[in-house]
């Protein structure tokens, strides 16, 4: 019982990282249909800067006492203005020469962009190649506990965070003007600049969007891995960012909803595959949903079928 | 467009010029084999490139050649284990070097990556003429970079390369540390004996040699020392989120945890363990052994790993070590750094006593090494070209490693 009850719970947390990173995926490709692989080096920048920024304000030292909780906001929120930026930059640096480019050559671009992020980063003049331990930025304890299973601060904070970002998300793509034409470029981009959308802005916006929740997933991994966050192999992100993809395709890449619950789906599945059959095949377990789900629902669980005219 | 098209290729332009100052960087050496290949036999074209810088050899420095992990989640091996064999380097050329010839070191990074530790070592080789290869730490990389070296007939000895399989490569390749079917015993010795521990649990990393074959080493140790293996739980590289694994270490209630991984891993399971209210001790090998092991906090207090020599060893040859160590990078070698400079010296001992520099006679001489004093105990190379050697249990006290015990092959 106490099993079942720590892998549900260890499930939804890093459900919640995934879901958090997939949302960007999907909305890149919801409008622009295409799949941004330099996301998951934007996670790993949003881990970084918070690194950093927790430096430069002075706090959570290692070995010493957790600052204010308002500073980890505050490094939160420096994370996901910087990511948000780069997002930004990215976008008009790299995809807006190539908007009516064939889609492949978006897609190499995109792979190129993310060897540029993930080689430049380890300069010893960006962040440097070596591993970290991130700040202390809550006074993680177990909260309370259920039938066993001990809640701990940082686990709670991660979940309640990635609640209020989607809340917030919610709200923007089906209670504002600009969410309004997300949705219109994202049904059809031409008729949508018929109408006098910007198009241009709105793609812009949806990066930065996308870049602001990658680097808050990439806090709240750090608050939950503090020990070594900063990894510089690649494999940890490189690996992160492609299970919150399938977690995208999975729940129907293009669809919000459909991003959150596959990423919620894809850690429970990774959790219990791990907890009770073997912990050999961790990664088989996900990539095994992935193809059971594009053998028999191509489109995602969430995901709306469209007819291919040719 | 016409703009992208620009930029692109004035990047391309900026890519290609670095290549080339990168060569030219290596012109004043081979210069320098120009400039002997005249009083030597002139040849024409290709075939004298290679008389001329072996020639050039001949006269210049012993070029010694370094792969390791200087950047990565395991750079800490790799610096220490460099920072070692420099100072050996450094005492062997201020006492005039080989008959006269210094020692020239050339250390190449490979991020913690196996592909890497081929292109580097491959380098070494071609390029660089070195006569001997030092490296690699982890053994998943000394089993990349040493088929390498035995294609192409130049000796490699790994200083902390534990895997039985990394010396099976060939007849160039050795190593001055002990293998792991010895460690495991060490672990599993200890635990019973010691700490009269019956029930192991173990988490490894499958994708590592050294994990997984150190892993495998215990359990059959432990096993017919009359002790029981619960449950073996495994990750991959990259992993950094144990729970469901801990967690069902926890349902199957050992007495303590074998965790054979890398010190970077080590920390997140420590934690994540005590997080979870596993407080049984950790047990592990060679692979924690890094200043990094203090970012566990108080989490890895009272666990215990094997090791190759501990610092409060108090051998003469060990303190004078330290000492020269100390004064040269500021703070106590770790036993990579230990290991790097035995390789090192024994290197230097074994070119000392070779009729010839060529990578036959090396390999002999490396072989045919018998009690060699090393900072990490006496070095013999047996018959499969592993040395033979003691191994010390240190016990974690606030991230810091601490003398416990000694156990030695029976």
């Amino acid at each position: 019982m106490t099993q079942l009850l720590q892998t549900i719970f260890d499930g939804v947390t890093v459900g919640c990282l995934y879901a958090l990173i997939a949302l960007g995926y999907t909305m890149v490709y919801g409008i622009l249909k295409f799949i941004n692989f330099a996301h998951s080096d934007v996670f790993a920048l949003g881990v970084w800067m918070s690194i950093t920024i927790a430096g430069w304000l002075g706090v959570g030292a290692a070995g010493g006492d957790a600052p204010p909780w308002y500073m980890g906001l505050v490094v939160l929120a420096g994370a996901m203005a910087v990511c948000g930026l780069v997002g930004f930059v990215i976008e008009r640096l790299a995809y807006k020469p190539l908007r009516n480019a064939p889609r492949l050559q978006v897609l190499i671009t995109a792979i190129g962009v993310s060897l540029f992020l993930q080689n430049l980063g380890q300069q010893k003049f960006a962040f440097g190649p070596y591993p970290e331990s991130f700040p202390t930025l809550l006074d993680n304890r177990p909260l309370f506990s259920v039938a066993g299973v001990e809640m701990w601060l940082s686990d709670v904070a991660v979940i309640g965070t990635t609640l209020l970002l989607m809340a917030a998300l919610q709200f923007l793509i089906y209670g504002t003007r600009m969410g309004m034409a997300m949705r219109a470029v994202s049904y059809n981009t031409r008729n949508a600049s018929l109408m006098g959308i910007n198009v241009d802005r709105v793609i812009s916006f949806t990066f930065v969007v996308g870049a602001m929740l990658a680097a808050a997933a990439g806090f709240l991994y750090g608050l939950k891995y503090e020990g070594q966050a900063k990894q510089t192999a690649d494999a940890m992100w490189v690996m992160l960012g492609l299970k919150a993809f399938v977690a995208a395709v999975v729940g129907g890449i293009g669809n919000v909803r459909g991003a959150v619950l596959g990423g919620l789906l894809i850690g429970l599945v990774e959790f219990f595959g791990v907890a009770y059959l073997s912990s050999q095949y961790r990664d088989a377990y996900v990539f095994a949903i992935l193809i059971l789900v594009l053998l028999f629902k191509p489109e995602g669980v969430l995901g709306r079928a469209t007819v291919e005219k040719v | 467009m016409n703009a992208m098209l620009f930029r692109f290729l004035a990047v391309c332009v900026a890519t290609l010029s670095v290549g080339l100052v990168g060569g030219c960087e290596r012109a004043p050496s081979d210069g320098g084999g120009g400039n002997d290949q005249t009083s030597g036999a002139p040849g024409d074209g290709a075939s004298s490139g290679v008389l001329a810088d072996s020639e050039s050899g001949a006269a210049g420095p012993i070029r010694v050649g370094h792969y390791a992990s200087l950047t990565g989640s395991e750079a800490t091996f790799g610096i220490s284990t460099d920072n070692g064999i420099k100072l050996a380097v450094e005492e062997l050329n201020a006492a005039d070097g080989i008959g006269g010839r210094l020692v020239e070191l050339i250390t190449y990074d490979n991020q913690g990556k196996p592909q890497e530790s081929v292109t580097a070592v491959t380098r070494l080789i071609d390029q660089d003429k070195v006569v001997a290869v030092l490296g690699e730490v982890a053994s998943s990389r000394s089993l990349a970079g040493a088929p390498v070296c035995q294609r192409k007939g130049v000796p490699m000895i790994t200083p902390s390369s534990t895997n039985p399989d990394v010396t099976a490569v060939g007849d160039m390749i050795s190593r001055v540390c002990f293998i792991d079917p010895f460690q495991g015993y060490v672990g599993a010795k200890f635990a019973k004996e010691n700490l009269g521990f019956m029930k192991a649990a173990t988490l490894y990393n499958r994708a590592q040699a050294y994990s997984s074959g150190l892993n495998d080493n215990f359990v059959e140790s432990f096993t017919e020392m009359g002790g029981e293996v619960l449950t073996q739980q495994a990750y991959s590289d990259g992993d950094n989120d144990f729970s469901a694994q801990l967690s069902a270490i926890r349902e199957a209630a050992p007495d303590f945890i074998y965790v054979p991984g890398y010190y970077t891993e080590v920390v997140n399971i420590a934690r994540q363990a005590r997080r979870l209210g596993l407080e049984i001790p950790l047990i592990g090998g060679d692979g924690w052994d890094s200043e990094e092991l203090r970012n566990a906090g108080d989490a890895l207090n009272g666990c215990y790993f094997s090791n190759h020599y501990s610092h409060e060893d108090t051998r003469p040859e060990v303190q004078e070590f330290i000492a020269k160590y100390q004064a040269k990078y500021g703070k106590i070698p770790d036993g990579l750094a230990a290991l790097g400079y035995d390789a090192a010296r024994m290197l230097f001992h074994a070119m000392e006593r070779s009729p010839s520099l060529s990578g036959e006679d090396l390999a002999a001489a490396i072989a045919s090494v018998k009690d060699f004093p090393g900072v990490t105990g006496k070095i013999s190379i047996d018959e499969q070209r592993n040395a033979t050697k003691d191994a010390v249990v240190l016990e974690v006290v606030d991230g810091v490693p601490k003398y416990k015990a000694t156990v030695s092959p029976d």
